[in-house]
């Protein structure tokens, strides 16, 4: 085999779900053999018991588009859709990693702002 | 945590699949190859994502198969560095924390990583966090089955395969065995700073 792109882009967790439970859907015979239909297993296990379980298209384009204006990164929107923090502790966990770590990203204010733009967008997965 | 990897491979498809729709049949044929499997600085493969291009199909004497050239994209496990990730304790020893996420459970975090005080408890066999706040010291186990909120900090591939006596190493991109070599793909993780370590640490 030869690789030629390891990494050509990052996937949501959403997106990964939605891939193999389509494939699981399917039922087709490669699928009822050895490892392919074990990882697919074991990964839709772990996926549903994220936030990525509850989560859709649309709600994504709204998270998108109003957290525009925090400037962040694509790998923290990409972590905060996820992960779904709800903390302060967890947004500054996610948040401190791409920049200098001593300084804080975003203001107090700003991180209650953020959290509050997550629980309106981004669906809670309930227990 | 999941990305995508473009790949090209020359894929063979049994003669008993001649039937199906050849785009179908290949996806049955690249799942079943590279699902569950590491490969070599990508990461380990989970599904087949979509197939990109197809080249004409061959058939080779001898060969009741025929062998198509194709570029796919795959879905593949390999998280970046410092990505926050959840999972569950799936063992605690001596020298490490060892965290699984059901599909993947070569996450290791050792005992420097672990929040400052902790100590391994030979009695419980788990680790316990001794944290200190103002109404005294408290005793946070990390108890099998907790979920647990941690940090990427290192990966590493190693090459399992048995080495053949006296080969020497050829380009391993030309190598057709390439495929059937043993890999092992394993994290090292951290949860040495404040919100990381057992969810309920961290709850309101």
């Amino acid at each position: 085999m030869e690789i030629i792109d390891a990494n050509t882009s990052t996937l949501t967790n959403y997106e990964v779900l939605k891939l193999l439970t389509s494939l699981k859907g399917k039922g087709d015979q490669a699928r009822n053999q050895s490892g392919s239909a074990t990882i697919t297993y074991e990964t839709i296990k772990y996926l549903e018991g994220t936030p990525a379980s509850v989560q859709t298209e649309g709600c994504f384009k709204t998270f998108l588009e109003k957290v525009k204006k925090f400037g962040l990164t694509k790998k923290e929107k990409l972590m905060l859709m996820n992960l779904r923090p709800q903390t302060a502790v967890e947004i500054s966990l996610v948040l401190k990693i791409v920049q200098a770590p001593e300084e804080e990203r975003l203001t107090e204010e700003q991180t209650d702002e953020l959290i509050q733009l997550i629980q309106n967008t981004l669906p809670e997965k309930m227990l | 945590m999941f990305v995508l990897a473009l790949v090209k491979q020359t894929v063979r498809v049994p003669a008993e699949k001649f039937d199906r729709d050849v785009d179908q049949a290949i996806s049955e044929e690249l799942n079943l190859k590279f699902a569950n499997k590491v490969v070599m600085d990508v990461g380990l493969c989970i599904a087949l994502w979509d197939i990109v291009k197809r080249g004409e199909s061959f058939i080779l004497p001898g060969d009741s198969g025929h062998h198509t050239k194709v570029e796919f994209r795959y879905v593949v496990f390999r998280p970046f560095m410092d990505q926050i990730l959840v999972g569950r304790i799936k063992n605690c020893d001596k020298s490490a924390v060892q965290v699984t996420l059901g599909f993947f459970d070569d996450i290791f975090i050792s005992g420097q990583n672990l929040q400052n005080n902790s100590k391994f408890d030979e009695k419980e066999h788990t680790w316990v966090w001794e944290y200190e706040s103002e109404d005294g010291k408290h005793e946070l186990f990390m108890d099998t089955g907790e979920e647990i909120r941690f940090k990427v900090i290192e990966e590493c591939f190693i090459d399992t395969t048995p080495s053949a006596p006296g080969s020497e190493a050829p380009d391993s991109s030309l190598d057709p065995i390439k495929d059937n070599k043993k890999m092992s793909y394993r994290i090292q993780a951290s949860i040495k700073e404040s919100g990381l370590g057992l969810l309920t640490w961290w709850m309101g």
